[in-house]
């Protein structure tokens, strides 16, 4: 019986996987409404348990690939791999509203470019302070500073290993955690009172789902302005990141 | 037909990293530059000419919005491969990049915001508002 059922696994591990992470986000969901009543999104739990269930695998397995590498899940190594991860990222864009995204104006792209390059700084900065020093993984933990979105797609353009790929990833996400949990605390001191400044906070704020759950925790009429402007963010940052930012620190760290 | 909309968004993506590519090696970059961004903006400027032109029925729409609906979950899964083990040996700079990162950037938004007119084209302004 159990033989049966572990080979019907191994022989669609694709649809295994999408069967698991499912299962995750459904428990996230749960977890999101139970535990953080709402607070914390269920995406950004779902992600918390992927990377737990990558650190995990990477003990029991000792690979570099985390939970793919348990010949039971080896289909997530295929579902969250970059072929599919730059396909459903690429969708996304689709999303995008053109002429609300005029309406945006200058303040938006001026919020979008500062919150792109003031993170980049930011995150770049620290790893070199805790010795990162070379060009790849500090820009990587830079990108992933952005958003952690950004992080992966910059590290595997410039040839990023795993490990700075997850501390990137890492920094995105807990980013992102802490923008969702601190906004709605700190509405008044960021002036998040009209869609003017919950456009600027999308700009600089960055991650799509910190920016949401965290608006939407404020005032919920701030939402779709802050994640019009949110949206960009990635697209932005993983144009900006493997390119321009790259080259710049490559040009001031020789 | 949703294969349509499935094969516009291949397309973007399939040029969009073919232009990375392509930039990359003309800028002496033995990488990708910016090809997901390249495809990004494809697909928006593709989606305003197919709509403009009445070509983008809500079949062909769905082919795409399911692929960017399963963005989070395609996260989780990538979330879930990482070499979480190795990066957990960097210990806090994941944790003191990302504070250092949302400080800096809250100041700047509480600055931007602090410099808006008060009052000026408020589309909540139409509805009473309790002022706190």
């Amino acid at each position: 019986m159990m033989e049966i059922f572990d080979k019907a696994i191994r022989a669609n591990g694709l649809i295994a996987a999408f069967a698991c992470v499912g299962f995750t986000v459904w428990i996230s969901g749960i977890l999101s409404k139970r535990l953080t009543f709402g607070r914390i999104q269920g995406s950004a739990i779902a992600i918390l348990i992927g990377l737990g269930l990558a650190y995990w695998g990477g003990v029991v397995t000792g690979g570099q690939k985390g939970l793919a590498d348990i010949s039971l899940f080896a289909g997530i190594g295929l579902m969250g791999g970059s072929m599919m991860r730059d396909f459903a990222i690429v969708a996304t864009a689709f999303e995008v509203q053109p002429h609300e995204a005029k309406k945006a104006g200058l303040i938006g792209v001026i919020a979008l470019l500062l919150g792109t390059v003031l993170p980049f700084i930011a995150g770049a900065a620290i790893a070199w302070s805790f010795g990162y020093t070379d060009v790849v993984s500090m820009t990587t933990i830079g990108a992933g500073a952005v958003t952690y979105i950004v992080g992966p797609v910059t590290g595997a353009a410039i040839g990023a290993s795993s490990d700075v790929m997850a501390l990137s990833i890492a920094t995105g996400l807990i980013k992102a955690i802490i923008v969702m949990v601190s906004t709605p605390v700190l509405a008044k001191f960021l002036r998040l009172k009209t869609p003017r400044s919950a456009m600027v906070f999308g700009g600089l704020a960055g991650t799509v789902s910190g920016v949401t759950a965290g608006l939407a925790a404020t005032d919920r009429r701030l939402v779709p302005y802050g994640a019009l402007v949110a949206t960009f963010h990635t697209g932005l940052g993983c144009l900006l990141g493997p390119s321009v930012l790259y080259l710049a620190t490559k040009a001031l760290m020789g | 037909m949703i294969i349509y909309g499935t094969a516009l968004l291949a397309l973007c993506h399939l040029m969009g990293i073919f232009l990375g590519d392509l930039l990359g090696s003309l800028i002496g970059v033995k990488a990708n530059v910016g090809g997901v961004g390249i495809a990004m903006l494809l697909l928006i400027f593709l989606r305003m000419q197919l709509e403009a032109r009445n070509l983008l029925p809500k079949p062909t729409e769905s082919g795409v919005i399911f692929w960017a609906a399963m963005y989070i979950p395609v996260v989780i899964a990538m979330a879930a491969q990482q070499n979480v083990v190795a990066a957990l040996r960097g210990g806090p700079v994941a944790v003191l990049a990302a504070i250092a990162t949302v400080i800096i950037c809250f100041f700047t938004i509480s600055l931007i915001n602090r410099m808006e007119v008060p009052g000026a084209a408020d589309p909540f302004a139409v509805e009473p508002e309790v002022t706190p």
